[in-house]
């Protein structure tokens, strides 16, 4: 009788454990992993990159005081707050209460934008604003104040779930991000499946594949010793199969964006993330 | 060491030199129906590059490139080095080698870190014959359609190379003869 109780128990707690991690609740208490959104994303289960960096890292980035991203949203917010241009005016004259205006933009970047005619992520829809309607010259790619106003922007998002829009007139430039990544590339002919669709969870080398989610960036990662935003990244994932990497806010890059922000469809945004 | 491969440094300009003298020693590639099975239309890609020829072997249970690529043996001390190179083989980055695994705590920035994304190397020369393995290594994919796996000795048919690689194997002719000597020892 005894036994059998035991036993019971036993398969109770064994399913238990079956079921959490079915609903991704991962190891370190953490980390929750979530369905997609859309049941034709390849992944059956989307995976935050938090999930697979150091718990030091990880305490890191939960630590308000203790991200050395948060410095650059500071930074962010001053320069939210600034009057900039002859148009005399600071981003908060027009996007007044942030935590309102912005709650969701860092979620749903990158949009189609008709005059362009082609998508834009949220880098370039805070330089459209500079040059539209501060009138003031546009900031430079991976320059400390976009990276710091981007942060600060997308960290109004923190918690939301990502969301993009990948149909309409969207649709042409999610089909050529999809495109990009399943293309081999570089003298090593990889595709960006191959690490992050393939192998994730794998060690290679002293890394631990992820899934390669854009959901944390801008992202403060230890190896850069500063914040860098997902198209430097991009770069550098280019770069270590000896690809050639394209432009920072280039066509490619903003496809490719939206591609990988439909792939985390569902995961939170975590702006500033620390990776290592 | 962040990447699984970074760039091939100035310090490993002493390898092979040209693949010009290479080639000399070569037997060209002739186009009997045994080569290159009838599916593949770039017969003659690597004939086109600068890279010695070589034969791909189909007999439909086996893909094989019997003959060594430098007409040379390989030498498997010298393999060996080319494998665990980070900027040579790199193989470690996903290959598992049980033999490496003293190593691998005594010297950990050259065998330390073996990655988990390939299956170990362990026993490999029993599950395949030298043909067999040099064709992996040359080209993994004439295998594995869609491995992670490079390929070592092939520059046509690739994407956006990085100028410094541009029309370059990742490995020369006589790099894969060593390291197909060291794996033959893996039984
Ligand atoms: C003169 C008013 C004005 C100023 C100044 C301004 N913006 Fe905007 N901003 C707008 C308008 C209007 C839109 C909507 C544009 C559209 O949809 O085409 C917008 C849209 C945005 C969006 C997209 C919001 C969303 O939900 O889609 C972001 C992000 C943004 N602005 C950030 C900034 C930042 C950062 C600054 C300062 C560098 C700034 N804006 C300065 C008027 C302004
Ligand atoms: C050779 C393997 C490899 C390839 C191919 C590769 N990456 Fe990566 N990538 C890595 C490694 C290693 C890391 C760091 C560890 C991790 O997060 O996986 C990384 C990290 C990332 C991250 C950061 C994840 C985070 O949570 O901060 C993104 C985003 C990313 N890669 C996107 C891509 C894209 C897009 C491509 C294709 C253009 C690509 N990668 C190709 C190896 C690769
Ligand atoms: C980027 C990862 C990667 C690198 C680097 C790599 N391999 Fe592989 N290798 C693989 C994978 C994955 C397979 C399994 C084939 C498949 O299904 O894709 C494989 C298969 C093999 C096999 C066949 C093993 C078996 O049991 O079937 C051999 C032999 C091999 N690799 C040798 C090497 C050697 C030698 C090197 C270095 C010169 C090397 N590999 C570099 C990923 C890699």
């Amino acid at each position: 009788m005894k036994r059998t109780l035991f036993l019971t128990l036993v398969v109770i707690a064994f399913l238990g454990a079956l079921i959490s991690t079915r609903t991704g609740v991962a190891g370190d208490g953490r980390t929750k992993s979530v369905a997609p959104l859309v049941k034709d994303n390849p992944l059956s289960n989307l995976w935050s990159g938090f999930y697979y960096a150091k718990t030091e890292t990880k305490d890191m980035q939960l630590d308000d005081f203790e991200n050395p991203g948060m410095l650059y949203v500071e930074e962010g917010e001053a320069l939210f707050n600034k009057t900039a241009g002859k148009a005399d005016k600071s981003c908060a004259s027009c996007h007044g209460n942030v935590a309102v205006s912005m709650k969701e933009a860092g979620a749903r970047y990158p949009v189609y934008y008709p005059p362009l005619k082609r998508l834009i992520n949220l880098e370039q829809r805070i330089n459209l604003c500079r040059s539209e309607f501060q009138k003031a010259e546009r900031l430079e790619y991976e320059s400390r104040e976009l990276l710091a106003l981007t942060a600060y922007v997308r960290h109004q998002s923190k918690g939301v779930p990502v969301r993009v829009k990948v149909d309409g007139a969207a649709e042409p430039f999610f089909e050529k991000g999809k495109a990009f990544y399943y293309q081999r590339r570089g003298q090593l002919d990889m595709a960006c499946s191959h690490c992050h669709e393939g192998n994730y969870g794998k060690m290679i080398r002293s890394n631990q594949l992820s899934q390669g989610q854009a959901n944390g960036f801008p992202t403060y990662r230890l190896k850069w010793q500063g914040l860098g935003s997902l198209h430097r990244r991009f770069r550098g994932c280019n770069k270590q199969v000896r690809a050639k990497p394209y432009a920072f806010g280039s066509e490619n890059y903003v496809n490719l964006e939206l591609y990988l922000n439909w792939r985390g469809g569902g995961l939170e945004v975590e702006t500033p993330a620390v990776r290592n | 060491m962040c990447t699984p491969f970074s760039g091939r440094g100035k310090a490993f300009a002493w390898l092979p030199a040209g693949l010009f003298s290479v080639a000399v020693l070569v037997t060209p590639l002739t186009f009997a129906s045994l080569l290159y099975a009838a599916d593949s239309g770039d017969k003659s890609r690597e004939a086109e590059s600068s890279l010695v020829s070589f034969e791909i072997i189909d007999n439909i249970h086996s893909k094989a490139i019997p003959k060594s690529l430098t007409g040379k043996k390989g030498n498997p001390k010298r393999g060996e080095v080319v494998m665990i190179n980070r900027k040579l083989g790199n193989c470690l980055a996903c290959h598992h080698l049980s033999r490496f695994d003293e190593k691998a705590k005594a010297l950990p920035n050259k065998y330390g870190d073996m990655g988990e994304v390939g299956p170990p190397l362990d026993a490999v020369a029993e599950r395949y014959d030298a043909g067999q393995l040099r064709l992996l290594l040359v080209d993994a994919k004439e295998v594995f359609p869609d491995t992670i796996m490079p390929a070592f000795y092939k520059v046509k048919g690739l994407h956006r190379v990085l100028p410094d690689y541009e029309g370059k194997p990742i490995l020369e002719p006589q790099d894969i003869e060593d390291v197909l000597s060291f794996l033959l020892t893996l039984k």
